[in-house]
């Protein structure tokens, strides 16, 4: 197995807040290997936007400290680099796709601007070479007539096309990672089907690794190889796509499967999720998921659970999978 | 005879330019379309942004008037109504939104907000309003002690559970829908469907659900309807239309939904191209140019929405009956 292109040991991002210190990631560790997808799965609150912050080193300051961990980029540290130096790591090696494109294009420029800007600092490419090459790269994202497209303004192009836009940016040095947080969730199903495809085209071509953040389960079964589902700043289960949805072994990724509807089969009721989604600031002591738990015994409530084997490649945050 | 009925139903929007207010254009968010709801039932509505399905929940909701066409509740057409008709009409038909956090004032406790109807419709006692406040608390399963909180303290779920318990303060007829889980989180949405679903069992209520979850809309339909560019492209029995959709953009759209095995859907179509603009539909059907099958004659002639195995469809490729 070659190295990994993402290593991430022992997260920990603390963030102060008007109701208290809370632990946005808690001890998250998780690697992505070259050509692979690892899908990051988790509720609003759950630290997957946090990590990916972290990983880049974008993490809203003062407010969110770093606190302890490592993430190693090809084996090189992030956390310990000057701002300076992070500053050629973004865009260069480490590439994002946002949930809204309008957050991530600048109203006030032209498409061909914001393309050629990642061109020309990463790559060095300036005069014609530079133009041709912007060209090539909203073709390579599925934009019809690029060439006419360059002038236009990101207000003239509609959802699916900006989104385009925003990958090819992101594709353009191109990087070593690529963290998409939620790029489909503004678009249409049909537009979401298209871009989901072109994103599986970019990866393979330029074999980067991915991070695809959602709380889709849909899209985690249809690209992602592995996936690591966080509850309340923790990844409670992680292991291969099939593994996960086949046999879940942590009762939230359990009850989370079993509560979405799925088409084609009629069932009277949902499998709901009792509760409401954690308070960070004021969770139980013991496993955070506890209060919800169907199966929660005296230990849940009491020790928080570590890392468990649940299966090949497959570990659970979960009293049920200690070994007797 | 249905609860309600839609018939010819048309919505247009003209777009006017300059200081004269010109018109320069048409929007048609709604064309001519045709549904029923029946009583004590779901009808979806699923489509993409700009498919017309928000304009057809207003055209219901009677905060638009029609173009053209009829709505008939309860048999008789909306336009023959009165002010106490109307007023009667709108107790009949409540809503319940997306967004939890723009739907109830932040500024009022819950017990204000879901007896806000009943005050203004019925003007009961103090003792009478607190005990339909309570009923109705006790019916979406909130503790009676919410009435006096506001709604910050309550999580997304929590607060969408009040704005169903406003929606049922005076007893409606039909409730509309519009996306009312998707912006909760995913763990909570099972809750509330649930919920929506028990409701309609105890109350007879009837839904109008508009959702571009496509699973959500199949599990809590009865019938659907699919929109395209403020056409209906396919309408009929929920498990029908999810499991078998005939129209080709049915099609595609069911099999960009995802599913949740992995390695499942392999067959998916994606389409290409996006909706063009409602400003400037495509000749005939609207769906030709991004059609896989599109024939000549999808280009020239709308196709009529026929009966086809057991619903209706829209589309050339089915001769019809």
């Amino acid at each position: 197995m070659t190295a990994p292109v993402i290593e991430v040991r022992d997260l920990q991002t603390r963030l102060v807040t008007r109701w208290g210190t809370i632990e946005a990631v808690d001890g998250v560790s998780f690697s992505v290997a070259e050509g692979e997808t690892l899908g990051l799965v988790g509720e609003s609150g759950s630290g997957k936007s946090m990590t990916c912050l972290s990983i880049l080193r974008l993490a809203p300051r003062p407010a969110a400290r770093i606190v302890g961990g490592s993430v190693l980029l090809d084996g090189e540290e992030l956390l310990t680099k000057s701002e300076r130096e992070m500053q050629r790591i973004r865009g260069k090696k480490v590439a994002m796709i946002l949930q809204d494109p309008m957050s991530s294009l600048n109203p006030v420029f032209s498409v061909g601007m914001q393309v050629r800007e990642p061109l020309a600092l990463h790559r060095g490419l300036s005069g014609r070479r530079l133009t041709e090459r912007a060209i090539e790269l909203l073709a390579s994202v599925g934009i019809a007539s690029p060439a006419a497209r360059l002038g236009a303004f990101p207000h003239q192009l509609s959802g699916g096309m900006r989104q385009r836009v925003v990958g090819a940016m992101a594709i353009a040095a191109p990087p070593r990672l690529l963290i998409a947080d939620e790029p489909t969730t503004s678009l249409d199903l049909t537009i979401q089907a298209q871009y989901l495809r072109l994103l599986k085209d970019l990866q393979t071509r330029h074999r980067l690794a991915m991070i695809f953040v959602t709380h889709n389960l849909g899209i985690v079964a249809k690209i992602c190889d592995r996936v690591a589902v966080m509850y309340a700043g923790r990844i409670v289960e992680a292991g291969p796509v099939a593994a996960i949805f086949g046999a879940p072994a942590h009762p939230y990724t359990r009850l989370l499967l079993e509560s979405v509807p799925k088409l084609g089969e009629t069932t009277e009721w949902l499998t709901a999720i009792e509760g409401q989604p954690p308070d960070l600031a004021a969770l139980p002591p013991g496993c955070a998921f506890a209060p919800r738990c169907p199966q929660a015994m005296d230990r849940c409530r009491a020790d928080a659970p570590p890392e468990f084997v649940a299966g090949p490649a497959q570990t659970s945050r979960c009293w049920l999978q200690a070994p007797p | 005879m249905s609860l309600l009925e839609a018939t010819d139903l048309t919505k247009h929007f003209p777009v006017r330019r300059g200081v004269l207010g010109r018109q320069v254009g048409l929007v048609r968010a709604v064309d001519s379309i045709s549904f029923a709801i029946e009583a004590g039932q779901t009808l979806g509505l699923v489509g993409e942004s700009g498919c017309g399905k928000t304009t057809t929940s207003r055209l219901i909701l009677r905060v638009e008037a029609p173009t053209d066409g009829v709505i008939r509740f309860e048999g008789s057409a909306l336009d023959g109504f009165d002010r106490d008709g109307l007023r009667w009409y709108r107790r009949s038909v409540q809503a319940v939104f997306q967004d939890p956090y723009a739907s109830l004032d932040p500024r009022m406790r819950v017990g204000a907000i879901i007896g806000e109807p009943l005050v203004i419709n019925e003007r009961p006692s103090a003792s009478a309003l607190r005990e339909r406040v309570s009923a109705l608390l006790e019916l979406v399963s909130l503790p009676a002690r919410s009435r006096d909180l506001f709604p910050h303290e309550f999580s997304g779920g929590q607060r969408q559970r009040i704005a169903i318990a406003r929606a049922l303060a005076l007893s409606p007829k039909l409730v509309v829908l519009d996306e009312p889980v998707s912006a909760l989180d995913v763990s909570i949405r099972a809750q509330i469907l649930n919920l929506l679903r028990d409701l309609q069992r105890r109350l007879g209520v009837s839904y109008l659900f508009i959702s571009h979850d496509l699973a959500a809309v199949a599990h809590m339909s009865h019938t659907i309807a699919v929109m395209y560019l403020g056409k209906i492209v396919e309408l009929g029995a929920a498990a029908e239309v999810a499991r078998r959709p005939k129209h080709p953009y049915t099609q595609a759209l069911f099999s960009a939904a995802l599913p949740l095995r992995p390695g499942a859907g392999t067959d998916e179509i994606i389409l290409a191209g996006e909706v063009p603009s409602p400003l400037d539909p495509p000749s005939g059907c609207r769906f030709h140019p991004r059609c896989p099958y599109a024939m000549e004659q999808c280009a020239r002639d709308e196709p009529r929405l026929l009966p086809e195995s057991g619903r209706l469809v829209a589309c050339h490729l089915y001769p019809g009956a």
